[in-house]
């Protein structure tokens, strides 16, 4: 994608190209069709040159246990019991690309965020300063720093195949086809399809989680308990930036550096209107204050003084 | 050499030396995070080598700002104890901004202005440095949860702010009250500014060279 299509940039605050249009694409990912086997990982690590180093088993199918500067999807397994029924929820994790991303608002590095008119939000390592500020911007607990170079990393969804007509990695390869692709009109649409068939085999809170907390996703989810997505490793109900994200990067900032500057200019005209304290001044007017007061109060009776 | 027998000495060499480094160590640690505080700003992370050296560098200047800090705090605490005299002083402030000074009840080493900077300057620093901590990547960060660190950094830039903003009137201050400035560079203040501007320590300092 070229600079054409960057319809947001961190620490940017003018506005961005919007001579040309796309249209949002997004990834829908069908957990109920979703059956655990992990190629979608297998996948992002191929296409990306990616090579997690071997872990430990933690007990659980969760393999890499968590996410990392080198896994940029995860499987996450959940046992639950609902209607009286053994359930194994399986959620692929990763970036959500939201419409409004935390992290892309955190930033303090004009263009180490990048969001494209396709809603892909991206990473550019080389602006990248390593302070975190993503981490602290991202409601879904997303972004990892690099141990070796400090620097930021998160799933692309594969922006280099999108550009050139091809699906991410993990949709390419997903051999139930519990992932897709296309634009998010058409995603919406095919969910839709499936919220009913899973409605009509008895899952009646079946829906589509597009958090507009967050402006909406564009990796999507289609939940067997859309009502509950905390069922899913903690899913977060109503995603949205914290409160206290909002306002460090909100009207704060601007307001705060025109405080500053409002001080400094009032300092330099209070010395234009009102100059500066010279005690020799000072001093002598003091003294013949003091003299006049006392050469009056000799000379005649202060009643008499006009 | 003879002293000079107009000037009396308000610092010794360890005391301005102390001062200059933690104002030195201010302007760093201020440029650095003023450079990540907004976008209009970044720019000046080209005085630091770019924004991943002003990333790493900022904390470390920091760090060294409040030692310096804490020592030179910890010299003049006693100095900054607000009085009585010192809320009358504060209520008369609008004749201290007018340069109308002849009404103001006597002041001792420090003004009441001064005093209460201090302490504010006091408080700043403690909250950066421990904010500091709770987001300093990539060492400290992950010991904190992430509801702490949104905080810690919303925190951080509020006191920066103050700070700055303090520091300003401060600079000004000690151009504005002339021979303030020379006080903090040479060590040394003329009789006069210590007598109109600082009468009850004058008294106390003539008192001492009376007594030896």
């Amino acid at each position: 994608m070229s600079s054409l299509d960057i319809q947001r940039r961190s620490a940017t605050t003018t506005e961005p190209p919007q001579a040309r249009h796309s249209v949002e694409v997004a990834k829908l990912i069908d957990v109920s069709t979703c059956i655990g086997c992990k190629a979608c990982q297998v996948a992002c690590m191929e296409w990306n040159d990616l090579r997690d180093k071997v872990g430990h088993n933690i007990g659980v199918y969760d393999n890499p246990a968590d996410l990392t500067d080198q896994s940029w999807t995860v499987m996450r397994y959940t046992e639950t019991e609902q209607n009286g029924k053994l359930e194994w929820l399986i959620r692929k994790d990763g970036c959500m690309h939201c419409a409004d991303p935390g992290c892309l608002k955190a930033c303090p590095s004009p263009g180490a965020i990048i969001q494209y008119t396709n809603g892909i939000v991206d990473f550019q390592q080389e602006h990248c300063i390593g302070c975190g500020y993503c981490i602290q911007g991202c409601p879904f607990n997303i972004p990892r720093l690099s141990k070796k170079d400090n620097k930021a990393y998160k799933c692309t969804l594969c922006s280099d195949r999108v550009t050139v007509g091809q699906a991410p990695a993990c949709v390419k390869t997903c051999p139930t086809g519990a992932i897709h692709f296309g634009t998010k009109e058409a995603m919406k649409d095919y969910a839709e399809t499936r919220i009913v068939d899973l409605k009509s085999r008895g899952y009646e809170k079946a829906g589509l989680y597009d958090p507009q907390g967050v402006g909406g996703t564009h990796v999507m989810y289609v939940l067997q308990h859309a009502d509950q997505p905390q069922l899913y490793s903690k899913l977060p109900d109503n995603p949205h930036i914290s409160a206290s994200v909002q306002l460090w990067k909100g009207w704060t900032k601007p307001l705060g550096l025109a405080g500053l500057g409002l001080i400094a200019l009032g300092s330099f005209f209070h010395f234009v209107r009102r100059g500066r304290k010279v005690a020799e001044d000072e001093y002598a007017a003091r003294e013949k204050s003091l003299a006049t007061v006392q050469t009056s109060q000799s000379d005649q009776p202060p009643a008499e003084r006009v | 050499m003879e002293p000079n027998p107009n000037l009396i000495q308000r610092y010794t060499p360890s005391e301005r030396s102390n001062h200059w480094m933690v104002a030195i160590l201010f302007f760093l640690a201020a440029f650095s995070g003023l450079a990540l505080f907004h976008p209009a700003l970044f720019w000046l992370t080209n005085l630091f080598g770019g924004g991943a050296w002003t990333r790493i560098l900022h904390p470390f200047l920091g760090v060294a700002m409040f030692l310096f800090f804490l020592i030179l705090a910890l010299r003049f605490m006693h100095h900054n104890i607000l009085k009585s005299q010192d809320r009358q002083w504060l209520k008369q402030i609008k004749q201290v901004i007018a340069n109308e000074d002849e009404h103001l009840p006597p002041v001792g080493r420090y003004n009441a202005g001064q005093k209460l900077l201090f302490w504010v300057m006091v408080l700043c620093m403690l909250i950066l440095v421990v904010t500091g901590f709770m987001f300093w990547q990539p060492w400290f960060a992950h010991y904190f949860p992430i509801g702490l660190s949104r905080l810690a950094v919303l925190l951080h830039a509020f006191s920066a702010w103050v700070l700055i903003a303090g520091i300003l009137v401060h600079i000004y201050a000690a151009f504005w009250v002339k021979g303030t400035m020379q006080g903090m560079l040479t060590g040394f203040v003329t009789r006069i500014w210590a007598k109109v501007h600082h009468p009850l320590w004058y008294k106390e300092v003539s008192d001492n060279e009376k007594q030896s």
